[in-house]
C-alpha cells in the first residue's frame, strides 16, 4: 500500500490529504473528509447512492479511485443548497434517504442540463440510481417540478 | 404535512449508523459457515496474520444461553461444533482496519465433516435428512369452515392448480450495520433495526444481562421491508460480544455481499388450490394446501405461516373452506419476515388461480370476482364476519374505471391482431391485508406509548416505534398535533432508545399507523386528563396549562399514557384458528398493463393502476409513495427478482446479478384510495405498509396470460421461464 | 496497490515495459473498481493510470474514418451529434452501458480490453469494422477487432502495449442494427447481444454474450450475403450452432441465448431481407 498526496477542489475549497493509492472516493469522503452524505449501497457501481460529481458529471464515487480527482472538481450532496431541495421534500422524492443523496445529485445534473431531455427521457437518466421506497415517482415528479420551475422562472 | 425528516435526508444530514462519528472502535466481522450442513471439527486460523491484534470471539465467549431468543430458542448466536446452513455464524473478528479484517476473515478456515443437507422444501426428506421434530415441519397450521370434502364432491366444477413463489431479498439500500459499547456497565446498542425492544430481548437472554444494564437505539434506518425486523437481533448480539470482549467500541457493517447471502428473505412457497364451484362461477368450497420453505431455524416462519394461510382465499366469500399449512425446516439461510408476510405467497396463487378458474370456466375475470366477492355479513375462511361498512365491489369497479379497463381490453386485442412481435394485455388481482398482529397478537403485545408535557408547553412522543421510510416520524407528529390542536413543531418524537421509550411493540404489520398512532391519541387525551383540562382545551391554551403544570409541579414529569385495549367485539380462538383474525382489513384492486415480447420473452409493465380502501388516510403523499413502492417491490418479485442458490448458498448476491427495478423499468404508478374510516385506528386509518406487495404480482402474470395465452404458474416469471411454458408461434409480419 | 502517474503517453508505455507485464493500465475504472474492497489479490498489482492524459480523451474525424481516442468516453460519443449521425449503433449501445455515471467514466478501448463476452461497446465497434490501434515502445501496431480476441479473456494485445485509438471506416450503411436483450430495460449485463450491418463489404453480425469471446458469425453472415430463404427463426439456428456456443450461467441459459438469438434476428431482419414464412 503506497499513500498518494493529492489536492483538489472540494465543494468549492480547495483540499489536500494522503490517500492510500487503493483507496476508492466514496472511503475518502466518508471516512477520511467526514462527509457522510454520500452513501454505500453496493460497491458495485450499480445502485448511485454514491453519486458525486466529478468536474461536473455524475459518477459511482465507489468506482473512482481517490487518486484520479487531483487537481480536479468534486462536488457532494453537502454542496446543495438546503432550500433549493423543498421540491423533493415536497413531492415524496425522498423515504428511507438511503438512496436519496445520490438520488439528489444525479438529480441536480439534469436540472442543470435540462438539454439532456432532448434525447434522454427522466427515467432513463434517473436509471442509475436504485430506489427502493418510492416506486420512482416521487423522484421523477419532483424532477419535473424542478425542471418546470425553472422552466418558467 | 410533508416529511418531517424529509430535508436532513435530502441534504446528507441525516446520519446512519455508518455515518456516526466513533472514536477508538474495532470494525468486526464474522466468520461463516461454508457449507450447508455438519459438524465442526476445527477452526484453523491461518499462520500468516498476527492474530494477537485481532479480537476473537468465538460461541465460549456467550455469557448466557448461546440463543437467539424470538418465538423458539433454536437459532445459536454462534454456531457451537454444528452448522445447519451455509453463511451460519461461527467465529467473530475485531481489528482496528476493515481491509487488514477481510484478509484475517479469509485467512480463518472452518473445517466442517458435511452431512446431507435438505435443499428443497417441496421434496419430502429422507431419514438421514431429518433435522427437526420427526419430520421436519416446522409448523403446521391448518383453518377449517363447513364441509370441504362433501361440497367438492357435489360441485359442478372442480378446477385445481398449484402455485410457487421464489425468494425475495429486501435490498433495503442501506445494507445492516450496528455498534455496540460499554457505558460504565451499561452495553449499549446502536444501529439500524425496526424492533428495538426484540434487539433489548436478545442481548438480555443471550448476554444474561438485566434491563439495567442493556440499552438498545435504533438509528435512522435506510429500508426495512421486514428484513431489520429479526435479524438486527443477530448482529446487534455479535457486535455485543466483541465489544464486551474488546472493552471498546465495535461496529459491523456489512458490505452488499454479506448482506444478501447471509439475512433473511422472503419464502420461498408452494400452494396448491382445488376449487369447487358452480358453472357460472360461485364457489362452493376452497381446498388449499400451502408449503413455505423455512430455512435452518424457526426464526418467525410459523407467524409467516399463519399470516399466509389466513389470507390464503382471498377476499371471498365461500362456505366450505380448508386451509392447511405447514413450513418445513432446510438446510437454506433462513427466511424471514419480508412486507406482506406470506400473504403476497398466497394472495399471487389465490389470484393467478382466479384468473384460471376464469379461463377454465370460460367466464369474465372481472365477473368471477364481482360475484364472490365479500359483502358485509358474510364470512371470511376463519368464521370472521366482515361487517365494515366498505363497498369491495366499488374498489373493484374504481380500478377498472381508473385503468380503462374494458376499452383496454378492446384495443389490446385489436393490437395483437396486427403486431408479430409483441402481445399486449391486461390483468388484475382483488386481495386484502389484514392490519396489525394477528388474533391475539396485540393483546400479548400489550403496547404502551407515553406523551409527555415538556416545561415549555411542546409535548414529546414516546414510543419504540421506528422511522425507515415509512413516515412514522411524520404521522405520529400529525397525530398528536392534530389531537392537541397543535403546530408540528410543538411535537417532538422521542428517539427509539429503549432506555426512554416505553415498549410500544415492533415496527411490523401495517400495525405503526393504525395501533400505535391511536395509542398516541389515547395518551394526548390522558395527558389532559392529568391537566384535569376538557378536550375543548386544545392549542396555545393547552400548552399554557402545560407551561403552568409545570410551574406549579417543579422537577416533576408530566407524562399521558396509554395501552392497547382489544377493540370491541373481537375474539380469536388461536388453537382452531377461528375469529377475528385482524381487527380491521385493507381492500384492494390493482390492475396491471403488460407489453410481452415475443422475441425476447420479456414482459414490460406499461401501465399500473393501484386502488385500495385504507380507512382514512393521514398523509396523501406518504400513503401515496408507500403504495407506489410496494407496487414496484411487487412488480420486481413477480418478473426480475430471482435468488439463484448453489448448494444452499445463494450465488447471486450483488446487485448486478439480482435485479431490482430501475426508474426505466416501471411504468407510473397510478395510486387512489376510497376512505371509510376505522373507528379504532389513529383519526380512522387501517395498516397500509404491507397491502401494495400482495397485488402486484398475480395482477402482472394475469395480464402476461391474457396477453399472450400462456398460463404462469410461478414468478418471477423470467424471460427464461416464460420461454419454459410458452413456445409462442410467429406470424410474418401483417 | 502501486499506481504509477505517467505525465505522458511516452512515460505510460515506458512504465508499461519496464514493469515486464506486471502492470496494468486503469482509466474510467469502471470494471476495476467493481467490488474493489473485498478484491484483495488485486490491491497488490501494480497500475499504470492513464486518466491524465488529456491527449487520448478526443474522438476526431479523418476523410475516410472516425479515430476515437484511447480515453475516449461512452458519454463523448452519446454527445457527439456527428456520430450520432453517421455511427448510430455506437450511440444506442452506449446509452445501455450501465447508467449515466458509468457512461461517463467508462472507456471504449476500456470495454475492449477488459474482454467481456457479454461487453455493450465491442459489438457495434466489430459491426462497423473497427481497427484497434496498439502501441508500444516497439511501434504501433494495427490489429482489426474481429481477429483481436483469441480465447475467454485472451486477446492480441501484449501487456506492453496500450491502447491508444479504434478506427472506424466512414461507409454509407444500408441496414445498421444492435439489440441488447438484458433482465430489465437499463443497467443489465446483456444476456444476448447483437450488432449488425451491412454495407458494400457485405454484412457483419457480430454476437456478445454466445460464446468465449465476442466474435461475428460467419456462417449467419454468409446466409444473408446469399440470400438464402428463411422462412422463420427455426431456420437460422443450424448456422447459430455453427458460430456461437453459449452457456448456462448466473444470467440466463444456453438454450434461452440460442432461441432467442434466432428470434431476434429473424424479427430485425426479415423486413430487410424480404423473408416470408
Amino acid at each position: 500500500m503506497t499513500a498518494i498526496s493529492i489536492a483538489f477542489t472540494l465543494n468549492g475549497s480547495p483540499v489536500s490529504v494522503d490517500v492510500d493509492s487503493a483507496e476508492r472516493l466514496l472511503d475518502t469522503l466518508r471516512y477520511r473528509l467526514g462527509l457522510t452524505g454520500t452513501k454505500e449501497g453496493c460497491g458495485e457501481g450499480e445502485c448511485g447512492a454514491c453519486t458525486v460529481h466529478l468536474d461536473g458529471l455524475p459518477v459511482d464515487s465507489c468506482l473512482v479511485p481517490t487518486y484520479q480527482v487531483r487537481g480536479r472538481r468534486v462536488d457532494t450532496v453537502e454542496s446543495l443548497d438546503p432550500p433549493a431541495l423543498e421540491p423533493f421534500a415536497r413531492g415524496g422524492a425522498t423515504q428511507c434517504g438511503a438512496c436519496t443523496p445520490g438520488v439528489v445529485m444525479t438529480a441536480w445534473w439534469i436540472r442543470d442540463h435540462p438539454e439532456l431531455l432532448g434525447t434522454h427521457t427522466l427515467r432513463e437518466l434517473m436509471a442509475g440510481n436504485l430506489c427502493r421506497c418510492t416506486g420512482y415517482d416521487g423522484i421523477v415528479d419532483s424532477i419535473g417540478a424542478v425542471l418546470g420551475e425553472r422552466g418558467s422562472a | 404535512m410533508h416529511r418531517r425528516e424529509g430535508l436532513a435526508k435530502l441534504t446528507g444530514r441525516e446520519r446512519y449508523v455508518d455515518d456516526l462519528p466513533l472514536d477508538d472502535f474495532l470494525w468486526g466481522m464474522t466468520v461463516r459457515s461454508p457449507v450447508p450442513r455438519g459438524r465442526v471439527t476445527a477452526v484453523r486460523f491461518g499462520a500468516d496474520v498476527d492474530w494477537s491484534a485481532f479480537v476473537i470471539v468465538d460461541h465460549r465467549d456467550i455469557p448466557g444461553p448461546n440463543e437467539v431468543i424470538l418465538i423458539e430458542r433454536d437459532q445459536p448466536v454462534l454456531a457451537a461444533g454444528y452448522v445447519r446452513h451455509v453463511h451460519e455464524p461461527v467465529v467473530l473478528l475485531g481489528h482496528r482496519s476493515r481491509e487488514g479484517l477481510r484478509r484475517a476473515v479469509r485467512a480463518v478456515e472452518v473445517v466442517v465433516a458435511p452431512e446431507p443437507p435438505v435443499l428443497d422444501f417441496r421434496v419430502p426428506p429422507r431419514p438421514d435428512q431429518i433435522q427437526y421434530g420427526r419430520d421436519n415441519v416446522l409448523k403446521r397450521l391448518k383453518i377449517e369452515k363447513g364441509d370441504v370434502e362433501r361440497a367438492l364432491a357435489q360441485a359442478p366444477v372442480v378446477v385445481s392448480g398449484t402455485y410457487e413463489t421464489g425468494a425475495q431479498e429486501h435490498v433495503y439500500l442501506e445494507t445492516q450495520g450496528m455498534i455496540a459499547w460499554l457505558e460504565d456497565q451499561v452495553l449499549v446498542v446502536k444501529g439500524s433495526m425496526q424492533c428495538p425492544y426484540y434487539v433489548l430481548s436478545a442481548l438480555k437472554h443471550a448476554l444474561a444481562r438485566d434491563e439495567s444494564r442493556v440499552r438498545v437505539i435504533q438509528t435512522p434506518t435506510g429500508g426495512g421491508f421486514g428484513g431489520k425486523e429479526e435479524y438486527p437481533s443477530d448482529i446487534a448480539l455479535h457486535a455485543a460480544l466483541l465489544a464486551l470482549k474488546a472493552g471498546r467500541p465495535v461496529k459491523i457493517v456489512y458490505d452488499r455481499g454479506e448482506d444478501m447471502a447471509a439475512t433473511t428473505k422472503r419464502h420461498p412457497s408452494w400452494v396448491r388450490h382445488r376449487t369447487g364451484l358452480t358453472r357460472d362461477g360461485r364457489l362452493l368450497a376452497q381446498d388449499l394446501e400451502v408449503v413455505l420453505d423455512g430455512g435452518a431455524y424457526v426464526t418467525l416462519s410459523p407467524v409467516v405461516l399463519s399470516r399466509g394461510i389466513i389470507h390464503a382465499a382471498g377476499p371471498y366469500s365461500c362456505d366450505n373452506v380448508r386451509i392447511a399449512g405447514r413450513v418445513m425446516f432446510t438446510n437454506a439461510v433462513p427466511f424471514g419476515a419480508f412486507r406482506g408476510f406470506g400473504a403476497p405467497q398466497t394472495l399471487f396463487a389465490c389470484e393467478r388461480h382466479m384468473d384460471v378458474i376464469a379461463r377454465t370456466l370460460e367466464i369474465d375475470p372481472v365477473e368471477l370476482r364481482r360475484i364472490n366477492l365479500l359483502r358485509d355479513g358474510q364470512t371470511t375462511a376463519t368464521g370472521q364476519v366482515i361487517r365494515d361498512g366498505t363497498d369491495r365491489v366499488a374498489v373493484l369497479e374504481r380500478a377498472l374505471e381508473l385503468s380503462d379497463y374494458r376499452a383496454k381490453r378492446r384495443a389490446h386485442a385489436a393490437f395483437n391482431e396486427t403486431h408479430a412481435a409483441q402481445r399486449r394485455g391486461i390483468g388484475l388481482a382483488a386481495f386484502y391485508h389484514g392490519a396489525g398482529f394477528t388474533g391475539g397478537g396485540e393483546v400479548h403485545l400489550n403496547s404502551r406509548v407515553r406523551v409527555a408535557g415538556l416545561a415549555d408547553g411542546r409535548v414529546e412522543v414516546l414510543t419504540a416505534n421506528i422511522e425507515m421510510g415509512q413516515g412514522t416520524l411524520t404521522v405520529f407528529t400529525q397525530i398528536a398535533a392534530e389531537r392537541l390542536g397543535f403546530a408540528p413543531q410543538d411535537v417532538a418524537i422521542a428517539e427509539a432508545d429503549t432506555g426512554r421509550v416505553p415498549n410500544s411493540g415492533p415496527t411490523v404489520a401495517s400495525r405503526t399507523t393504525m395501533v400505535v398512532g391511536r395509542l398516541i391519541e389515547r395518551a394526548c387525551d390522558d395527558l389532559r386528563s392529568r391537566l384535569e383540562v376538557d378536550a375543548a382545551v386544545r392549542g396555545a391554551s393547552l400548552r399554557a396549562a402545560i407551561v403552568r403544570w409545570h410551574r406549579e409541579h417543579a422537577a416533576e414529569r408530566l407524562v399521558g399514557d396509554a395501552v392497547y385495549e382489544r377493540p370491541p367485539g373481537i375474539s380469536w380462538d388461536d388453537a382452531n384458528y377461528r375469529g377475528d383474525a385482524y381487527g380491521a382489513f385493507a381492500w384492494a384492486t390493482y390492475v396491471a398493463e403488460v407489453e410481452v415480447d415475443l422475441a425476447t420473452y420479456s414482459t414490460r409493465v406499461t401501465g399500473f393502476v393501484a386502488v385500495q380502501e385504507v380507512g382514512k388516510v393521514l398523509n396523501e403523499t406518504l400513503a401515496r409513495g408507500q403504495v407506489q413502492g410496494g407496487v414496484v417491490q411487487g412488480i420486481g418479485w413477480a418478473l426480475m427478482e430471482e435468488c439463484k442458490f448453489r448448494d444452499g448458498a445463494m450465488i447471486n448476491n450483488q446487485l448486478t446479478n439480482y435485479l431490482i427495478p430501475t426508474s426505466d423499468d416501471v411504468p407510473p404508478i397510478h395510486v387512489a384510495f376510497l376512505e371509510n374510516p376505522y373507528p379504532h385506528g389513529a383519526q380512522g386509518a387501517k395498516g397500509l405498509g404491507e397491502l401494495p406487495i400482495d397485488g402486484p404480482a398475480p395482477a402482472v402474470l394475469n395480464a402476461v396470460a391474457a396477453a399472450t395465452g400462456a398460463d404462469p404458474r410461478a414468478v418471477p416469471l423470467t424471460p427464461e421461464r416464460l420461454m419454459a411454458i410458452a413456445d409462442f408461434g410467429l406470424r410474418s409480419a401483417e | 496497490m502501486t499506481v504509477l502517474l505517467p505525465g505522458s503517453e511516452r512515460d505510460a508505455l515506458e512504465m508499461l515495459a519496464a514493469a515486464d507485464g506486471d502492470a496494468v493500465p486503469i482509466a474510467g475504472a469502471t470494471d476495476l473498481l467493481v467490488s474493489w474492497p473485498g478484491r484483495l489479490e488485486d490491491h497488490r498489482k501494480t497500475y499504470v493510470d492513464l486518466s491524465g492524459l488529456a491527449g487520448l480523451r478526443p474522438l476526431r474525424w479523418t476523410g475516410d474514418e472516425l479515430v476515437l481516442g484511447g480515453l475516449t468516453s461512452y458519454w463523448d460519443v452519446i454527445r457527439d451529434v456527428r456520430v450520432r449521425q453517421e455511427f448510430p449503433l455506437l450511440v444506442a449501445a452506449a446509452r445501455q452501458v450501465g447508467a449515466i455515471q458509468i457512461q461517463v467514466r467508462g472507456t471504449w478501448a476500456g470495454n475492449i480490453v477488459n474482454a467481456s463476452p457479454a461487453a455493450d461497446g465491442v459489438p457495434v465497434l466489430m459491426a462497423y469494422d473497427a481497427v484497434v490501434e496498439l502501441e508500444s515502445l516497439r511501434g504501433r501496431e494495427e490489429v482489426p477487432l474481429d481477429r483481436f480476441y483469441t480465447g475467454y479473456k485472451e486477446m492480441r494485445r501484449r501487456p506492453d502495449q496500450l491502447v491508444v485509438a479504434i478506427r472506424l471506416p466512414r461507409r454509407p450503411y444500408s441496414v445498421q442494427k444492435f439489440v441488447k436483450v438484458g433482465s430489465r430495460r437499463a443497467q443489465a449485463i446483456a444476456k444476448v447481444g447483437l450488432a449488425i450491418t451491412r454495407a458494400a463489404a457485405g454484412w457483419r453480425v457480430v454476437a456478445a454474450s454466445m460464446a468465449p469471446t465476442i466474435r461475428r458469425c460467419p456462417t449467419i453472415e454468409r446466409l444473408l450475403e446469399e440470400g438464402a430463404p428463411v422462412r422463420g427463426p427455426d431456420d437460422l439456428l443450424p448456422a447459430i450452432a455453427r458460430d456461437v456456443s453459449p452457456i448456462d450461467d448466473i444470467r440466463s441459459t444456453a438454450a434461452y441465448r440460442k432461441r432467442v438469438m434466432a428470434r431476434v434476428l429473424y424479427y430485425e431482419l426479415r423486413e430487410a431481407c424480404g423473408w416470408r414464412a
